[in-house]
């Protein structure tokens, strides 16, 4: 039989005796390995995914796109230097219909090369074959598109290819590297149903878009190590006499952007959530084991007076520590794998991947062990030293009552003359110990401003909907129009059944130059007091449009470094290719993209194409809708339609199954944590007080009274701290905006009073739930052994 | 009994038994105790250690129910298990008074008394008590500015403070030297006199004794003597 060390013996039942705050704490540390583990897991669930993804089936690590380039200019651009293989096709949209879909489909057409298979990125088969290049009409459709409308091998579907209608039948359904996230051109979100990746032999679209003999858009691998900036800038310099409009690498290509910004999102979770928890574990951990070292002050003299060295001693507490801050890790782990799984099977329907692999690495585990231990050591380290360096005499002696001082007649002596006495007693406690009262006030702060911060969410989405939808984007559909054509084709759609009101825009890619800067955008020529599309800043208030000049937002004005009054030079990438030369009129904050607008008839004016449109929005009546959009698909001058209700309804569903539920996760944690700090608060003060407590039972107070004694000073610490919180959530949601910024998309900070009124009402649940555990306690304290003996 | 002595008694306990455990391990703290306290008499309980005195003390307070037996408070049977009345008769009619003092160390002297006062139907003024148990001085004093027999003193005035009908005190002096001892039975004996308060007080010193109307002597459980002084040796005298 192996005896067990009668000091090992001790720690296990200090810590059966003490489980509810040994719990408490184990949860949070819980929590914060939770969330470490699941932002971790699935974030190497994605990575890894990727980059498998990416190297197996050759996805490129540069784009470029043209108008019309003959194809010996591919030769060329495989001698640059770097450049390993490439890839010269053909991109075009198209709109698509789709037998028993309503509304108008788009659909970006790519052609596969005709004798050889792709070698830049490859397609993933996942039923059928490649077209057959002598057959006209067959093609791939990507699988969440062919899922949607459950096509299968054989169906049939049209497609109006530079206005021509073709019959297209379905031979394959596959995968792309390119395409692991389909969002579509102007839309918000991908919507499998609206838009649809299509690969077609390379003759077709030749022969379609009148490309013979040459492409417009090329894809390229490298070789490891390549200079890429100057890679761009010769590809760039090459393609600039077929209307090259910019090449650009991996990192802003659009789907990859998304796969590399949702990592990048989890990691800014990993890096924010965890340390709050576990920097909370390790104030909790101090604060307990300080108050068991000070009850066993004597039973650590003894033992030291027996022999036990100092080492012993403080390694006797520090294992109590260890063995609560493992168990957390434990049941994080736990927690955290599935949570990651979860997560991770979420961004399985969003990113498009042939398979995700969720099997996190050791790496994971043992790092979220690291900090949670390195916390919980943290918050050891003060009460184990001084378990340490207790005198053994010293230790024996029992301790004189705590001190209380005050200077009579002082202004905090004043204030509390006002109060009886119970009140006093409150306010003394919290004021005896300032940084105690401080820290566990900043604890309920941390855990209202996790709430806040991860309840506001909603607000930001629903102020973003809001605005978006409602107060910007007015109209029921978008129609894009494949070439520009005179204003009167939007009189012409007025025409259309079903159609109530329209306004005519314009949208012209452009590189915008303003000194040595520059960038590829569209600029938008918009209708003044346009009723359709209205401007407004990221604080939702409207934004006149200048009558002359660019109103550019701001975030294009960072990038190019311009102000109002410069001159910047507006490359047209269409058309006649124009420069031109425009001063910045104004500029305003926007939440979503870097867009530039101008009024279109001073944009007409300087294109020298008077009273020209490509893009129409309109109002529309529902109940003629079907009719409408029959039309439209049958138009050969559209190259695509949005619907707004499709897209709102979108947008709230595939926000609906995500987001809440990871609020809630966020929010479970953050009561827990509120709960774990506010019980060990009133934990810690009944075991302080406990004989204090017994003493006013004895001398006649009511059990009431004498609880109002005891959660007076958690309540009064969870009144400081919620306030504060309040603050704290709001920083920290500000912060989080800021981390999660980019080009594409700013997050508003938009908290409403009702989630500050909800974090408040969790927390004080919180404190209320603690309350009733530790009452029970209350009520059994036993009067008299607890004034029998010292302490 | 005489009727007038059944007229002055405040507290009666009637064959009070007090049992803890079961079976085996079964403890008669208290097997049978009968005794009335009269008012404004000085008891004086002795007896080993373990013999039952805090048990019965405890039990009289309200802080301890019996196994069986009744106590009469004024001739009103008190329900020594509902929390309400109880608290309600320690808070009316009993002052403590611990070996170990008690105070609440996050008030002062005068507030310590104050805590009590505040909460009483005629209370003296903490003052007044506070000069009664010669700490007139020391008023804002913290617990942790006092000495342990002050602190007991303090603790003295804060059971007085109220004018219980019954004072209980459980060893005293247990914690003290003779002479801060002393300073403290002089103190209740000060307040029994001047203020008539029935006192029982637990002692394990046979020379407090000679301070009391009458001597109670404890062994198993059981009073199995009872002396009834003649004349009361003031506290200052009485011989260490
Ligand atoms: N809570 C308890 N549980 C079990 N036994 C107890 C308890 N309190 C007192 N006793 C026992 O009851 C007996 C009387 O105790 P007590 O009244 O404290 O004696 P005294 O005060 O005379 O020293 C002792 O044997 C003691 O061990
Ligand atoms: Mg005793």
């Amino acid at each position: 039989m192996v005896a067990v060390h009668p000091l090992t013996m001790k720690v296990l039942r200090d810590i059966a005796r003490l489980k509810g705050q040994a719990t408490a704490i184990a949860l949070i540390v819980a929590s914060g390995v939770g969330v470490l583990v699941m932002s971790l897991a699935a974030m190497q669930a994605i990575t890894s995914t990727a980059e498998a993804y990416y190297d197996r089936y050759q996805f490129a690590h540069v784009f470029a796109e043209a108008k019309r380039i003959p194809r010996a200019v591919a030769r060329d651009i495989a001698r640059l230097e770097a450049v390993r293989t490439v890839e010269a096709r053909m991109v075009r949209y198209a709109t698509v219909d789709i037998s028993g879909f309503e509304e108008p489909v788009m659909a970006v057409l790519v052609s596969l090369p005709e004798n050889a298979a792709a070698e830049v990125n490859r397609l993933v088969l996942r039923r059928g074959r490649i077209p057959d290049p002598h057959r006209a009409d067959e093609v791939i459709v990507v699988e969440p598109f062919a899922d949607a409308h459950d096509l299968h091998l054989g169906d049939r579907f049209s497609a109006l290819l530079n206005g021509r209608k073709r019959d297209l039948q379905i031979v394959g359904v596959a995968l792309s590297p390119e395409f692991v996230y389909t969002i579509g051109p102007g839309a918000l979100m991908p919507d499998d149903a609206r838009y649809g990746v299509i690969w077609m032999g390379e003759a077709v679209l030749a022969a379609a878009y009148d490309l013979d003999g040459a492409f417009n858009s090329v894809a390229i691998t490298v070789w490891p190590g390549a200079d890429m900036p100057s890679l761009l800038a010769r590809l760039d310099a090459l393609l600039e006499p077929y209307g090259g409009v910019g090449a650009y690498a991996r990192n802003d290509q659009i789907s990859n952007w998304f796969v590399m910004n949702e990592i990048a999102q989890l990691r800014s979770i990993a890096s924010i959530m965890p340390p709050i928890f576990l920097i909370v574990a390790a104030f909790l951990t101090n604060i307990l084991l300080a108050r068991l070292v000070f009850i066993e002050r004597s039973e650590i003299g003894l033992l030291k007076a027996f022999g036990y060295s100092h080492a012993t001693m403080a390694w006797h507490y520090t294992k109590f520590v260890l063995i609560i801050a493992a168990g957390g890790v434990l049941v994080g782990w736990v927690l955290g794998y599935l949570l990651g799984r979860w997560m991770t099977g979420i961004y399985a329907t969003l990113f498009n991947f042939p398979l995700l692999v969720y099997a996190p690495d050791i790496d994971v585990y043992s790092l979220s062990a690291a900090f949670s231990i390195v916390a919980a050591l943290i918050g050891a380290v003060a009460a184990a030293y001084h378990a340490a360096s207790l005198p053994p005499a010293d230790a024996m002696r029992p301790p004189s009552p705590p001190r209380f001082r005050q200077n009579p007649g002082g202004l905090q002596a004043r204030a509390l003359a006002r109060l009886d006495q119970p009140t006093r007693i409150i306010f003394r406690q919290l004021l005896r110990r300032p940084l105690r009262t401080l820290l566990t006030s900043l604890g309920v702060s941390a855990a209202v401003a996790v709430l806040v911060a991860s309840l506001q969410w909603r607000d930001a989405i629903s102020w973003m909907v809001t605005d978006f939808f409602d107060n910007q984007q007015r109209q029921d559909i978008s129609v894009s129009l494949v070439e520009s054509a005179p204003l009167a084709v939007a009189r012409a759609l007025e025409r259309l059944p079903g159609v109530l009101a329209t306004e005519a825009y314009r949208s012209v890619s452009t590189r915008i130059r303003f000194e040595s800067r520059h960038r590829r955008e569209a600029l938008i020529g918009i209708p003044a007091n346009g009723q359709l599309e209205v401007l407004r800043d990221a604080h939702g208030r409207n934004v006149p449009l200048p009558e002359h000049g660019l109103l550019m937002s701001g975030a294009m004005a960072k990038i190019l470094g311009v102000q109002v009054g410069d001159v910047v030079r507006v490359e047209v990438l269409e058309g006649r290719q124009p420069t031109l030369t425009v001063p910045v009129a104004a500029t305003f904050e926007t939440l979503i993209g870097t867009p530039v607008y101008m009024h279109i008839d001073a944009l007409n004016e300087a294109l020298e194409e008077p009273r020209t449109t490509n893009h129409l929005r309109a109002r529309i009546d529902e109940r003629h809708a079907s009719a409408l959009f029959a039309r439209l698909k049958s138009l050969p001058t559209i190259s695509g339609v949005m619907l707004k209700r499709a897209a709102v309804d979108l947008f709230n569903k595939t926000i609906g199954e995500t987001m809440y539920v990871v609020i809630a996760f966020y929010s479970g944690f953050a009561v827990l944590l509120a709960y774990g700090v506010i019980y060990n608060n009133m934990r810690i003060s009944l075991s302080e007080r406990g004989r204090e407590l017994a003493t006013l039972r004895v001398l006649g107070f009511s059990s009431g009274e004498v609880a109002y004694m005891l959660f007076g000073e958690a309540a009064v610490l969870t009144l400081i701290g919620l306030p504060v919180g309040c603050l704290g959530g709001w920083l920290l949601a500000e912060f989080m905006a800021t981390g999660f910024e980019t080009e594409l998309f700013r997050l508003p900070v938009r908290i409403a009073p009702s989630t500050y009124g909800l974090a408040i009402v969790l927390v004080l649940f919180s404190a209320l739930t603690s309350a009733a555990l530790v009452a029970r306690r209350l009520v059994r304290l036993n009067l008299i052994s607890v004034l029998k003996t010292r302490e | 009994m005489g009727a007038q002595e059944a007229a002055s008694a405040v507290l009666v306990a009637r064959n009070l038994v007090k049992v803890y455990g079961s079976g085996e391990l079964e403890i008669r703290a208290l097997d049978g105790v009968d005794l009335t306290l009269y008012e404004s008499e000085l008891i004086v309980l002795v007896g080993a250690s373990g013999s039952g005195k805090s048990t019965l003390l405890n039990i009289l307070g309200g802080l301890d129910a019996p196994t069986s037996g009744e106590v009469l408070f004024r001739g009103q049977p008190l329900d020594l298990r509902n929390d309400r009345t109880i608290t309600e008769y320690r808070r009316r009619h009993v002052g403590f008074v611990f070996q170990f003092y008690n105070l609440i160390a996050s008030l002062t002297a005068e507030e310590n008394v104050a805590l009590v006062t505040e909460i009483a139907d005629a209370p003296i003024a903490p003052r007044e008590a506070l000069a009664m148990v010669g700490l007139g001085d020391r008023l804002q004093a913290f617990p942790a500015e006092l000495s342990g027999g002050e602190q007991q003193r303090v603790a003295i005035a804060r059971a007085i403070a109220k004018q219980p009908q019954l004072l209980l005190c459980d060893e005293p002096t247990g914690a003290l030297d003779s002479k801060t001892g002393v300073l403290v039975l002089s103190a209740l004996e000060r307040v029994n006199r001047e203020l008539g308060t029935t006192t029982a007080l637990i002692t394990h010193n046979r020379a407090t004794a000679g301070m009391a109307d009458r001597v109670c002597r404890f062994s198993d459980g059981r009073i199995i003597e009872t002396t009834v002084n003649t004349h009361r040796t003031p506290a200052e005298q009485l011989e260490w």
